[in-house]
């Protein structure tokens, strides 16, 4: 996982030939071990999700419950993802530097990856508990969806070749539209079924088994390592190709030069 | 600046008097739409009773992508975009102006579409006030968010596929609350029609001012 | 007094590629000045600076006082571009785009009769539709939206292509009376004899940098198809 990329000191014009370093390496081992601790915890710890009713029955999730593990934390991944390229296009918005654009950007790409995550895992927990691969009246589902397509569409903008601020400005504008639309489709969303099936904080109620829990907490725990490792690495990609344009604009730059009979010295005048 | 509005509103609306490019094409269209969701759903007419609110405003929607498309394109066909920026004009009026535009051509569009719909679907019109005002605020919420995504897209060579995909999930929220509206409206299901008349305006006036505050942004890219 | 253009090692990239590659220019109030230079040398992208619709990558630059990054607003209010497209809508008549334009620089009435007037713009061509109209009249319509806003720097991208001798008579007259009235004007053509005669100073612009005053001297005319005309930031 962590040796995706090769180890390498860096290219003569200063700029670093890889992605990696000690902090991405040890978040890239962190995470490996983890879910493997993840996986062991989920299959063999956790009890199945059964109770026995008053007239006698076994009811319950069963061994689909185990999907909450990789379902919930994808969940906050993406909202995190997301809550992140807001915050960042707003910081761009003010500060209009490029770090706050390449972090947008970043966090956006890992915000639609566990988008659809979340959904896929959410259709497949559902098949067995609700008997449905979708479900139209969870607010969550939906809101995610809706989600999830506004910010293909804003990837979709970042992939039109532009000008670099102009692409960064244009696509500060649509992050904030789609924050803002969050709540407004998660209101409607509700009200247009005014009922959700989701099980309504049972986290706080306590109402699960303290190994159910702790494997849960332990997962988000994982999920936050991997986001961070998933978030360092695509940040410096951003960065690297930022520097590879950099350095096409100036070649162009030169050539343009030279095509006026301009020696190299730049701005200066002939 | 409400001046300079109603000048661009004004000239906008000119165009298409002119052009009737809506009306000889898009209002055909949208009616279009409304036949095929009829063939969709077969004969049963107790069907398309019950289904006229969304499909409405399905088709509303829908037509709303080519009306917003050819307002940016009729600044764009021979560099009138350029001379806006340059007549030193608010955007904040010029975002005024086009939404308004726009807002009054849905308008037009949904009456005319509401006749085809009470023609072919055979639905009935109960609460007449509700239908006039969640028809009236969901053409200005459909109107500010495609301005605002309109302007976006506006000089990109990939703006007729990007639009529908942007600015569809946005506007979902006024898809659901108008064709509440609708069905409270037709007497087709007991909802509350007023309560979502509520979020229609709410929609509105947030891209209103959102659309407002930013697009001075999108247009100083020129 | 400050000058109406100043730009200094001014750097402006369509997409990747830098039109301008480090403009030093200097123009005082009220100077004709006459860009020359091969096609796609950046004269149109140096006349968009100047109007503040392209951006500047770096450098600094600033027109009529404005500074070019920050303050492109009060640039272009200020300014007027006759380009290779009209800015005018095909489907109103020409009576009605030049007073759209006068409206939205807030001219009157009166300024729209006067501009109508000298681009012989009167009459039933006042109330023919623009998509019905030669590409001479349109290019007499797209001036007259112009004349209207009384601009302080005239910034002309071929004036003279694809025109017949009549509006190319009006285009000398535009220029002369701009001159005359205090204006600046900036222009790009290849038609340098019908210049000539305004004693304009000529700049030469090669590669996307100005190479220094020439003296007036008529070359060969290029075809006025700018190569770079297509590309526009977006």
């Amino acid at each position: 996982m962590t040796t995706a990329t090769t180890e390498s000191t860096g290219s003569s014009e200063g700029i670093p030939a890889t992605t990696s370093s000690k902090a991405t390496k040890v978040l890239g081992w962190l995470t490996l071990g983890g879910f493997a601790v993840l996986v062991a915890l989920a299959f063999a710890w956790v009890p199945e999700d059964t109770r026995i009713t008053e007239q006698g029955d076994v009811v319950g999730q069963f061994d689909a419950v185990r999907l909450m593990f990789v379902h919930v934390p994808s969940a906050i991944l993406a909202y995190t993802g997301f809550g992140l390229t807001f915050l960042a296009s707003l910081a761009y918005l003010r500060w209009r530097t490029d770090w706050w654009d390449m972090m947008a950007h970043a966090s956006a790409e890992i915000g639609v990856l566990f988008g659809v995550l979340t959904l896929v895992t959410g259709s497949i927990w559902g098949r067995p508990t609700w008997q449905t691969w979708w479900e139209w009246g969870d607010v969550r589902l939906v809101t995610t969806l809706v989600m999830v397509l506004v910010f293909i569409g804003y990837l979709a903008v970042r992939r039109i070749p532009a000008d670099v601020a102009v692409k960064a400005r244009r696509s500060a504008v649509i992050a904030l539209v789609g924050a803002v639309n969050i709540v407004i489709v998660n209101r409607s969303v509700d009200w247009w079924e005014n009922r959700t099936l989701h099980q309504q904080s049972t986290l706080i109620a306590r109402k699960i088994r303290d190994e159910t829990l702790f494997t849960l907490s332990f997962s988000f725990a994982v999920g936050m390592v991997l986001f961070a490792w998933l978030l360092l690495h695509r940040f410096r990609t951003a960065y690297l190709q930022s520097q590879i344009e950099e350095l096409e604009v100036n070649e162009a730059l030169a050539e343009r030069r030279a095509e006026a009979g301009i020696d190299e010295s730049p701005g200066g005048r002939p | 600046m409400f001046r300079d509005a109603w000048l661009i509103a004004g000239k906008d609306l000119r165009i298409e008097m002119r052009s009737r490019v809506g009306l000889n094409q898009i209002v055909p269209f949208a009616v279009t739409v409304l036949v095929l969701f009829a063939f969709a759903l077969d004969t049963d007419q107790e069907a398309l009773r019950t289904y006229a609110p969304g499909l409405f405003w399905v088709t509303v929607l829908l037509a709303s992508l080519l009306a917003i498309g050819r307002s940016f394109a009729v600044d764009l066909a021979d560099g009138a975009a350029d001379r806006l920026l340059l007549s030193g004009i608010d955007p904040i009026s010029v975002f005024g102006g086009k939404a308004a535009a726009i807002a009054v051509q849905l308008v037009v569009l949904e009456v005319l579409l509401g006749a085809g719909v009470v023609l072919l679907f055979d639905v009935t019109v109960h609460r007449y006030g509700l239908l006039v005002c969640a028809g009236l605020a969901a053409a200005a919420g459909v109107a500010t968010a495609g301005t605002l995504y309109g302007a976006l897209v506006a000089g990109l060579g990939v703006r007729e596929t990007l639009l529908p995909l942007l600015l569809l999930p946005v506007v979902a929220p006024v898809l659901i609350g108008a064709t509440r509206a609708f069905q409270d409206a037709f007497g087709v299901a007991g909802a509350e029609g007023w309560a979502w008349l509520g979020l229609l305006a709410g929609f509105a006036a947030i891209y209103g001012v959102f659309g407002a505050l930013s697009y001075g942004a999108l247009l100083e890219e020129a | 007094m400050e000058s109406a253009v100043r730009l200094r090692a001014a750097v402006t990239l369509l997409g990747r590629f830098p039109a301008l590659a480090g403009v030093d220019l200097d123009i005082s109030p009220g100077e004709i000045v006459l860009l020359k230079g091969p096609n796609g040398a950046g004269k149109t992208t140096l006349l968009r600076l100047c109007a503040g619709l392209c951006t500047l990558s770096t450098g600094q630059g600033w027109v009529l006082g404005h500074d070019l990054s920050s303050e492109r607003r009060m640039v272009r209010r200020r300014v007027a571009l006759l380009g290779h497209r009209t800015g005018l809508y095909d489907d109103l008549t020409v009576a009605e785009n030049v007073g759209f334009w006068a409206r939205a620089a807030g001219a009157g009435r009166q300024d729209v009769d006067e501009a109508m007037e000298r681009l012989s713009l009167t009459g039933r061509l006042a109330d023919t539709r623009v998509a019905r109209l030669s590409a001479g009249q349109r290019r007499r319509a797209s001036i007259a939206s112009l004349v209207v806003r009384r601009p302080e720097l005239w910034l002309l991208d071929e004036p003279h292509a694809g025109l017949d001798q009549q509006t190319r008579d009006t285009v000398d007259a535009l220029v002369r009376g701009a001159a005359a009235a205090g204006a600046t004007v900036v222009l790009a053509t290849h038609e340098l004899e019908r210049i000539a005669v305004l004693e304009p100073r000529v700049v030469s612009v090669v590669g996307g940098v100005v190479r220094g005053d020439d003296p007036p001297d008529s070359q060969s005319p290029n075809s006025p198809s700018d190569a770079e005309d297509d590309r526009r930031v977006s």
